[in-house]
């Protein structure tokens, strides 16, 4: 921290009053209007609200829809984190390895970065919709009953591959400046001990970028619990019956859609403990990242 | 190269082509299915070469298409996006700017208070909050407004902290030199620091203008007059599996020119994006 700095009494607070202002009122102000909304039950036509104490939250809890929902959002996010997360891994050390064409098959691998998750899962739904999709098409003419408008698991597997899909580039971007960040002495000496490339890239490459990889596993998870509202919107609307309806499908369907404004409220400060402890469990790994360098 | 020998590098090179396809083929076959006519598109599966209908179809969509299947025309929806996008990266860049040169160039009371209460938006996404905020959208009056797109986006603090991180490790010559020079801190912050600081904001507007482009959620609450909708809510309400009358050709070319924008900024600032994303860690 420079030791210099502007001896001022009242311009910092005016540089800081737009973004404090932002800040107070489309945050604090929604943020704590969700915390006292989530103690209260409305009438549907918002006339009348009584105190409840917690037993929205209560409601929620022991709501099978909602724990059913808890599965199908740690299904979703795990598949679509360790595809994202694998798949980027093999392309980012097969860029590695090759010396001409890096920038030219980087170009085409951060496409997907830029396309927005709704208008994701409309590309994957154009490719497999049964009605018009060419890969619909050719799993039925392989004998294959593809509908994922009626079943549940093949519609989970469409949105974990749209989310997925989307997630590659980033991820490839990260593991391609860790790799680029490990020594090459290291990785010569144990070629020159004999040791093969499998080997080497489990027991010195692997370990040296376990610090990327975990913080990669935190933002995707943060990525498929948040961001993926527009693809399983566009893909499935939470069908067929529920199977794709993560939490915040369900926050934005019980809210909008069903007008449970109290039990909407309490799944959104629920949803906000999950976000503060995943940034917390993140900023403990950033910390220690510093030492690896 | 460690090992000249084996066959390592033309199987890497193997890799890689294969995971171009799968990564690129949605977004080519997209492309391939706006080139076709709408009965070819309806009996599948769709060739893999272009088709005959390249300027038939754009030039439908772009002249009134669009318009008369959503009843709004393409360039008001594109126009929407970009004030969105824009104003997201634009806006949070300036506000962030500013508070951070505050917190970091200055010492006053409650200096840390206000850094604590700026921190802890820090990657809470407006999807966890989404029905009060709606309502204060509805008290405020925003509803259907730019500013009720723009405004609750920009309430985050990476930006901020990703700007203070940057400024911290500007030397205390620099800003001696310019106190000694007569510079005040606003001289300071137009004609060295900003000046310092052009590839984080390059940077950081790649990455908030593809942020801003592919909202969805808040879009879709914010906005109930189709006048107002981005390009992204428009195309998903074009498209209706149950709906016979889908016009599949224009709905492609939609999301084309939905896709086309973000992914130009992407490849042409490729340099900046790349480095921004990686050290600044989202």
């Amino acid at each position: 921290m420079p030791k210099a700095v502007f001896p001022n009494r009242f311009l910092p607070y005016l540089l800081l009053a737009p973004q404090v202002a932002i800040t107070l009122v489309f945050f604090y102000w929604p943020a704590s209007q969700a915390l006292y909304q989530s103690t209260l039950k409305e009438d549907p036509f918002g006339l009348k609200s009584k105190f409840v104490g917690l037993a929205n939250f209560a409601a929620v809890l022991g709501d099978p829809d909602y724990l059913h929902s808890v599965r199908v959002t740690v299904v979703f996010s795990v598949s679509t984190a360790v595809l994202a997360l694998a798949l980027a891994l093999f392309l980012a050390t097969a860029a590695e390895k090759v010396v001409r064409g890096k920038a030219f098959y980087r170009t085409l691998l951060i496409w997907p970065y830029a396309v927005a998750p709704a208008v994701a899962g409309l590309l994957w739904l154009f490719m497999f919709n049964p009605a018009m999709g060419t890969f619909a098409y050719l799993l039925r003419d392989a004998g294959y009953r593809w509908n994922p408008l009626l079943d549940g698991d093949q519609a989970m597997v469409l949105v974990v591959v749209a989310a997925a899909w989307k997630q590659i580039s980033y991820n490839f971007l990260f593991f391609v400046a860790a790799l680029q960040s490990i020594p090459r002495s290291l990785i010569e000496a144990a070629a020159i001990d004999g040791a093969s490339s499998t080997k080497r890239f489990w027991t010195i490459v692997f370990p040296l970028i376990a610090p990327t990889t975990f913080f990669l596993l935190v933002v995707n998870t943060v990525y498929a619990f948040f961001d993926t509202f527009g693809i399983i919107d566009a893909v499935t609307g939470g069908g067929p019956a529920q199977a794709t309806q993560t939490l915040v499908y369900k926050v934005y369907n019980d809210g909008f859609v069903n007008l449970d404004l109290g039990g909407s409220a309490a799944q959104s400060v629920i949803l906000m403990a999950i976000v503060i402890a995943l940034t917390a469990v993140q900023f403990r790994y950033v910390e220690r990242r510093v030492h690896y360098g | 190269m460690i090992e000249r020998r084996g066959i390592g590098r033309p199987v890497a090179h193997l890799v890689l082509v294969l995971g171009v396809f799968v990564v690129a083929f949605p977004i080519y076959y997209t492309f391939i299915a706006s080139t076709q006519s709408l009965t070819t598109i309806l009996r599948p599966p769709l060739p893999l070469t272009p088709g005959g209908e390249f300027a038939a179809n754009y030039g439908e969509a772009i002249f009134g298409g669009i318009g008369r299947i959503g009843g709004v025309d393409v360039l008001t929806l594109l126009f929407n996006t970009l004030v969105m996008a824009l104003g997201i990266a634009l806006g949070k860049i300036f506000i962030s700017i500013l508070s951070a040169f505050a917190i970091v160039f200055f010492r006053f009371p409650l200096r840390m208070a206000f850094f604590w209460l700026i921190f802890v938006t820090l990657m809470l996404p407006v999807e966890v909050r989404i029905l009060p905020t709606y309502k204060v959208m509805v008290d405020l009056g925003l509803i259907d407004t730019y500013a009720g797109l723009i405004l609750p986006l920009i309430a985050s603090a990476t930006a901020t902290l990703l700007f203070r991180q940057f400024f911290m490790t500007i030397p205390s010559e620099l800003v001696e030199a310019a106190r000694i020079d007569g510079a005040g801190p606003l001289r300071f912050l137009r004609d060295i620091l900003i000046p310092l600081s052009r590839t984080n904001i390059a940077a950081l507007f790649v990455i908030l203008f593809i942020y801003g482009w592919t909202q969805y959620l808040w879009p879709l609450l914010v906005t109930n007059d189709n006048q107002m909708n981005t390009i992204v809510i428009a195309l998903r309400k074009m498209v209706s599996f149950a709906d016979a009358d889908t016009p599949w050709h224009m709905v492609m070319v939609t999301a084309i020119l939905a896709i086309l924008p973000p992914v130009l900024v992407v490849v042409l600032m490729q340099r900046w994006f790349v480095r921004g994303l990686v050290e600044s860690e989202k």
